[in-house]
């Protein structure tokens, strides 16, 4: 018997592009033994009823991600930078008013 | 660290309405509540499977030959998604399989009831899917993110599955007589089995308390089975088919149909492992992932000798 690693084929992540121009989104995860495996079976997995017109998958251990516990002060920089929005300044209200 | 505020700022998030993600914080018995109800349902889509597709060579007509193999398509595909939904918490596939196949893990009873005629896979698009349906858009809702996305992919694919049963149904409820008594006769197999499928009635249901407390589950096994009830009380009419219950009657205080005791002995029997097609079922499953094997080892050397090649030439 084979152990629980190697019974398993590698996990993937598949992402979507729902119609051309649109960005790729995650939709979901699938085994495969291979990249031509992984991407056959992301069609058939997740893309049954024209869901996609395009598709990307990555093996799992590829993907680095934040954590939950970064929440907080991973994105903090972000926070008191409220001058990278248009909201923060204003415009005369004549100009306002004519949108 | 499992401590009484870690419980309570769970319980707080939960109640909040958030949704709990794969590597946040949550109590051991979520993630062991979880697995064991998401493998479950898991289990139940391949299983499914079997019923169906043993009508897909004698189908009536190339039509429902087609949407019946895209059907059955769709339970594999609704598998591998709660598969995948499942190994999140932290178990791998090949364990879930082997618990499934060789280990303690259920899926539903519904599936141990067999397939005699073709009407048996109408009146299973019709009840079994429907009651599906009820049960999968409450857990569409429910507060585990992965199980939630799951099943909000999985409601938007069974409407099909549900419609194209009652449309079966209905036609051949407009047929001659015989098949109109082919479809109530698999109306009146199916029936009280479809009512089982909500679970044991709330008050002995030990899992529900928890599984309500943490948004898991919205509605109790008794409230989602009224409901349904109640719909299939009024597409039954419409189509002048009858379901077997004698006691079904409106209640015009509570505003929903009573219906008569459930046969819970034959419920638990099946449960147990005594219904006419368990012992079928698990060897058909166990046949198929066995003699799958080759395949999966072939993959794998394909795998292998491809990345040494690709490794050489570099």
């Amino acid at each position: 018997m084979s152990t629980k690693e190697d019974n398993d084929f590698p996990l993937w992540e598949v992402f979507t592009q729902k119609k051309s121009g649109a960005p790729y989104e995650h939709a979901g995860s699938l085994h495969a033994s291979d990249s031509e495996m992984a991407l056959q079976n992301a069609r058939d997995v997740y893309s049954r009823r024209n869901e996609a017109v395009g598709i990307w998958v990555v093996e799992s251990k590829h993907i680095t991600a934040s954590t939950p516990e970064d929440m907080g002060p991973f994105f903090d920089p972000a926070n008191d930078k409220p001058y990278r929005h248009p909201q923060f300044y204003s415009v005369p209200r004549a100009v306002k008013k004519r949108k | 660290m499992e401590n009484q505020t870690n419980l309570e700022e769970f319980q707080a998030r939960i109640d909040a309405g958030e949704k709990i993600e794969p590597k946040e914080w949550m109590p051991e018995q979520y993630r062991s509540q979880l697995i064991r109800m998401m493998s479950q349902h898991a289990h139940s889509e391949i299983v499914g499977m079997l019923p169906e597709g043993n009508w897909i060579q004698r189908a009536p007509s190339l039509k429902r030959k087609l949407v019946l193999l895209a059907k059955v398509q769709d339970e594999a595909g609704h598998g591998l998604y709660l598969y995948s939904a499942t190994e999140t918490l932290g178990i791998s596939r090949d364990e879930l399989v082997q618990q499934y196949l060789y280990g303690k893990a259920k899926y539903s009873s519904i599936f141990n009831y067999p397939t005699m005629t073709y009407a048996d896979v109408c009146v299973i698009g019709w009840l079994v899917d429907g009651a599906a349906i009820v049960n999968q858009t409450m857990l569409a809702r429910s507060s585990y993110g992965p199980y939630s996305r799951a099943n909000v992919r999985i409601c938007k694919e069974e409407s099909f599955h549900k419609k194209q049963g009652y449309e079966m149904i209905a036609k051949m409820m407009n047929g001659t007589e015989a098949q109109q008594k082919m479809a109530q006769e698999a109306v009146d197999r199916w029936w009280w089995p479809t009512l089982m499928m909500f679970g044991p009635h709330d008050t002995d249901s030990p899992n529900s308390e928890a599984l309500m407390k943490w948004q898991v589950k919205l509605k109790s096994n008794d409230e989602l089975r009224q409901h349904f009830v109640d719909r299939m009380v009024m597409e039954a009419e419409a189509i002048g088919i009858e379901l077997p219950d004698p006691d079904l009657t409106f209640n015009e205080e509570t505003g929903h149909w009573d219906f008569g005791d459930i046969p819970w002995d034959e419920f638990w029997n099946v449960v147990k492992g005594n219904g006419v097609m368990n012992r079928e079922r698990m060897k058909a499953r166990r046949n198929a992932y066995e003699g799958g094997e080759w395949v999966r080892d072939a993959a794998k050397a394909y795998a292998r000798k491809k990345k040494l090649t690709q490794e050489k030439a570099s």
